[in-house]
């Protein structure tokens, strides 16, 4: 196992050493960088995204730890979201997006040919921008996911154990079949949320859950996130730095760099625990991030 | 708070992700989706054999000089001619007397819904041409005949007017027929036509007018005349009101009082009589109709690629 | 003292007040000529109705729906066996134009690659046929229906002409309907785990429902008012009969009000007419539906 662990370390110390370079006088880290994390979920090697010929995202090295929210930061357009889709292969819905690199998921190769994008996206689920309920009951939204997964019994558990993970069950046991589209926002989302943990993943990916709700209904979310933690591993784009801070334990600080054409390829500039980032990161582009110098 | 999934833990870390079960059903399903979007590529096939085959054989017994260029259609008489020329002028004079009544009625309705009309009228007057268009053409033709002809035909001041078949009537009766195309594109075209164009020029101070036939028409032209393309078209191919109220003899003359037989009415006359396959009645139908599927294939061709032109401008 | 930084070319009128000038007559007319356009199309639509009803009147008799039609006696004559032939005919198109259409649609929308060349000629191809004559659809079916295939000039080949024939409605109909439905649902759904076609079968398709309905029904309504084509499949003959099976021989009302004109007598005159009135009562009755349903059930996203 520690070979396993070791060959993988000197791996990524190549790419780390890429990153140091192109550092701007950052102060040297010291000591190993926690590139690696304790029982990694997921481990993404050198991935870069296309879309046709334009490279979106380059050179990615991030590994996911297990029951851990981990959050994507940095500003618009550097590809943060792009490397959220390809956790559970979205990017195959988007014409002409194709993925180099490699991902694995528990050791497997995500996008080996043998692979099931159908299956991965049991295993792992994903929480929109936009809250995108379907245009039918409570009920039938959280038990949708369920049954075409095959289950045809015990649905009312499953709908109300999901509904309760969610912290929408008190709101919504005496309307559940109600249309869902005349939730609020904020309860819409949840919908969402229950939705997807009601297939059981292990994984859920959030793509800035909370960007479309008020403040309250935000926080709301965030503290649902810390009891969802407990049981699922998360990861979660955002814009709001606070909110990463507030809800995260690791925190990937991507960034943009443009090139000679004026071509934006997004990038990951650094990661390491949260509190890491937000005291004291190693390099200078997240401190410029962090403490609002741009972004 | 209660986990959500107790006992899960375990089993999922053991589990690859290859396919649970191998799903046959998707593909399947998306031959039999594709096999029906081929029935609209069998169809124009089929329109081309049927007609083609036929077409093919006639040609063979009849030279295409004396289709095309003979003046006398009598392919019943013992001693019968083959010249498709009155058809084709009779089909020409209609459709001109029809689109002399479509296009600027058509355009005026267009440009009065689309720069004129405040939302309540157009939301009301739009269906109402609509209508016009729902209505079937046996019923036009009906009107034309019975009830048209007969009140020009009593008070027309010099001559003798009317026949009670003629061109006149049905190409006028046709051009209202066509109205709602004409419109409907047409007014398709000026409200793509984007705001600020307008809104420029009513900044510099022109009139409704003003606005209307110097900047909209101009801009929506392509669609227009993709209109009237598609009018044109309809004009042709249209059967039931000249078959009517046109007349079932062939005549090769300019005057519109008179009546005449259309390609569309000739081949509705022979088809629906008792013609045995293989005679030469019986390609002579079809030699007609690949005329007339060949002179609207390509109108139809040209509309639609004009409509691409405009859609791509605006959008 | 005054300086003048811009001295304008336009020539002092004195005029100093916002009115107008003389245009607005020109304007005033120009307005009209465009309404009357308009007033001319409707008011034809009115005169021509009100032209049918009145003729019709002595004739809107239970006879007219009791009787057969019959060239003896136009006083009693009926047009039951049209109507019947109607119904038969319209409600097989509908078994065979709609299931097509929608698969068409489905296909068309949700599976096909828009940059493969096949799949645009099928685009443009379901365009030009949408243009096509109505006619020219009739000698598809007599000459490839009815005599190539040996189906005879029945309700069947009647049917199956009319299907192709506004086939094109249908599938453009469904297209947008099912265009309609915003991707987020469909990304939603897949995320869940779901395939394509369950995403397609339980999301997409009932969301697509209502309007691929109107749709449909609109163009049903085009194929009952159609002459042209069933000309040539035998509706013309005299059928004094109600069709008993798909096989049967057949008439429509637009042709049996075709016949009803041919006659010379003039007593069939308000025969004709009273058909014509029974028929845009259908007509009226299928549009009615497809409006309702569309206000009903249309969804705004």
């Amino acid at each position: 196992m520690t070979q396993h662990l070791e060959s993988r370390f000197a791996a990524l110390s190549q790419s780390e050493a890429r990153e140091a370079a192109l550092t701007i006088a950052g102060p040297d880290p010291a000591g190993p960088q926690p590139l690696s994390v304790p029982s990694p979920v997921f481990e993404m090697s050198d991935v870069s995204v296309f879309y046709g010929d334009y490279q979106a995202v380059r050179n990615v090295d991030l590994p996911v730890a297990r029951r851990e929210i981990t959050a994507l930061i940095g500003p618009s357009g550097c590809g943060k979201s792009t490397i959220l889709r390809c956790f559970n292969r979205m990017n195959d819905l988007v014409p002409g997006a194709r993925v180099t690199g490699k991902i694995t998921f528990h050791d497997e190769d995500l996008y080996a040919d043998y692979v099931d994008p159908i299956e991965v996206r049991r295993r792992i689920g994903m929480v929109f921008q936009k809250p995108n309920p379907f245009p039918k009951s409570i009920y039938d939204n959280v038990a949708y996911g369920p049954r075409v997964n095959g289950v045809k019994k015990g649905l009312d558990e499953i709908v109300e154990q999901a509904l309760r993970g969610a912290a929408l069950w008190d709101e919504t046991k005496d309307k559940l079949t109600d249309s869902a589209l005349a939730l609020s926002g904020g309860q819409q989302q949840r919908l969402c949320i229950a939705r997807t943990i009601a297939v059981q993943p292990e994984v859920i990916l959030m793509d800035e859950p909370c960007s479309a709700l008020d403040p309250i209904a935000t926080s709301k979310i965030e503290d649902l996130m810390h009891d969802l933690a407990e049981d699922f591993t998360i990861i979660i784009v955002t814009h709001n730095m606070q909110q990463a801070a507030r809800v995260s334990e690791r925190t990937a600080f991507f960034t943009a760099d443009v090139d000679e054409a004026g071509v934006r390829h997004g990038r990951l500039v650094e990661f390491d625990r949260t509190a890491t980032i937000f005291s004291g990161p190693s390099d200078r582009r997240t401190e410029d991030y962090i403490t609002g110098r741009f972004g | 708070m209660a986990p959500t999934r107790p006992g899960a833990a375990v089993t999922f870390a053991g589990r690859s992700l290859r396919k649970s079960r191998p799903r046959y059903g998707e593909r399947l399903i998306e031959v039999m989706l594709f096999a029906a979007a081929l029935v609209s590529v069998v169809t124009t096939i089929g329109i081309v054999i049927a007609v083609a085959i036929p077409t093919e054989e006639f040609f063979r017994q009849i030279s295409f000089t004396e289709f095309f260029t003979g003046t006398r259609w009598t392919p019943l008489f013992a001693d019968p001619s083959y010249g498709v020329l009155p058809l084709v002028s009779a089909t020409i004079l209609i459709t001109v007397i029809a689109m002399a009544v479509a296009i600027p009625l058509g355009v005026g309705a267009a440009i009065y819904l689309s720069e004129y009309a405040a939302d309540r009228t157009r939301r009301v007057l739009k269906p109402a041409l609509e209508v016009l268009a729902g209505v079937p053409t046996v019923v036009y033709g009906f009107f034309a005949l019975k009830g048209i002809t007969p009140f020009l035909r009593d008070i027309w001041p010099v001559g003798d007017g009317p026949a009670i078949f003629n061109a006149l009537v049905a190409g006028f009766v046709m051009g209202i027929m066509i109205i709602p195309t004409v419109a409907s594109l047409s007014e398709d075209a000026m409200s793509a036509v984007p705001r600020s164009l307008r809104d420029g020029a009513y900044a510099l101070g022109s009139s409704k007018m003003l606005v209307a036939t110097r900047v909209v028409v101009p801009a929506a032209v392509s669609g227009i005349v993709a209109a009237i393309v598609l009018g044109v078209s309809r004009a042709i191919g249209e059967t039931m009101i000249v078959t009517v109220a046109a007349g079932g003899q062939a005549n090769l003359s300019w005057n519109p009082l008179e009546g005449m037989l259309t390609m569309t009415a000739f081949i509705a006359q022979a088809g629906s009589g008792d013609v045995p396959t293989g005679s030469i009645d019986y390609k002579t139908i079809f030699a007609v109709a690949s005329l007339l599927f060949v002179m609207t294939f390509a109108l139809n061709l040209f509309s639609i690629r004009l409509v691409r032109k405009y859609r791509e401008v605006y959008e | 003292m005054t300086t003048t930084i811009y001295r304008s070319s336009a020539p002092d009128t004195g005029v100093t007040t916002l009115r107008g000038s003389r245009r607005p007559r020109r304007e005033l007319v120009f307005r009209l000529a465009l309404q009357s356009a308009l007033g001319i199309a409707v008011s034809f639509l009115g005169v021509l109705l009100a032209y049918v009803v009145w003729t019709g009147l002595p004739r809107l008799d239970a006879d007219l729906l009791r009787n057969m039609p019959s060239t003896l006696r136009p006083e009693t004559a009926g047009a039951q066996s049209a109507i019947t032939g109607t119904l038969w005919v319209i409600s097989l198109t509908a078994l065979i134009t709609v299931p097509i259409g929608v698969m068409s649609a489905i296909y068309l929308e949700e599976y096909a690659d828009p940059t493969k060349w096949w799949n645009r000629v099928i685009d443009i191809n379901i365009q030009n046929l949408a243009a096509v004559p109505s006619i020219v659809y009739g000698i598809l079916g007599l000459g490839v229906i009815a005599r190539g295939l040996g189906l005879g000039l029945t309700v069947l080949s009647a049917a199956i002409t009319l299907s192709l024939l506004v086939l094109p409605v249908v599938i453009i109909a469904g297209r947008e309907a099912i265009r309609a439905v915003p991707s987020s649902i469909r990304f939603g759904s897949l995320a869940l785990g779901a395939t394509q076609w369950q995403t397609i079968w339980k999301q997409v398709l009932p969301a697509a429902v209502p309007g691929t309905a109107t749709g449909s029904i609109l163009a049903l309504s085009r194929a009952i008012g159609e002459a042209a084509p069933l000309l040539l499949l035998g509706a013309l003959a005299y059928i004094s009969f109600n069709p008993d099976g798909v096989l049967s021989q057949f008439t429509v009302l637009p042709v049996q009000i075709y016949d009803f004109i041919k006659q010379s007598r003039e007593e069939f005159v308000p025969l004709a007419s009273a058909a014509i009135v029974v028929l845009l009562v259908i007509l009226l009755a299928m549009n009615s539906v497809a409006i309702y349903l569309r206000n009903k059930f249309q969804r705004r996203w």
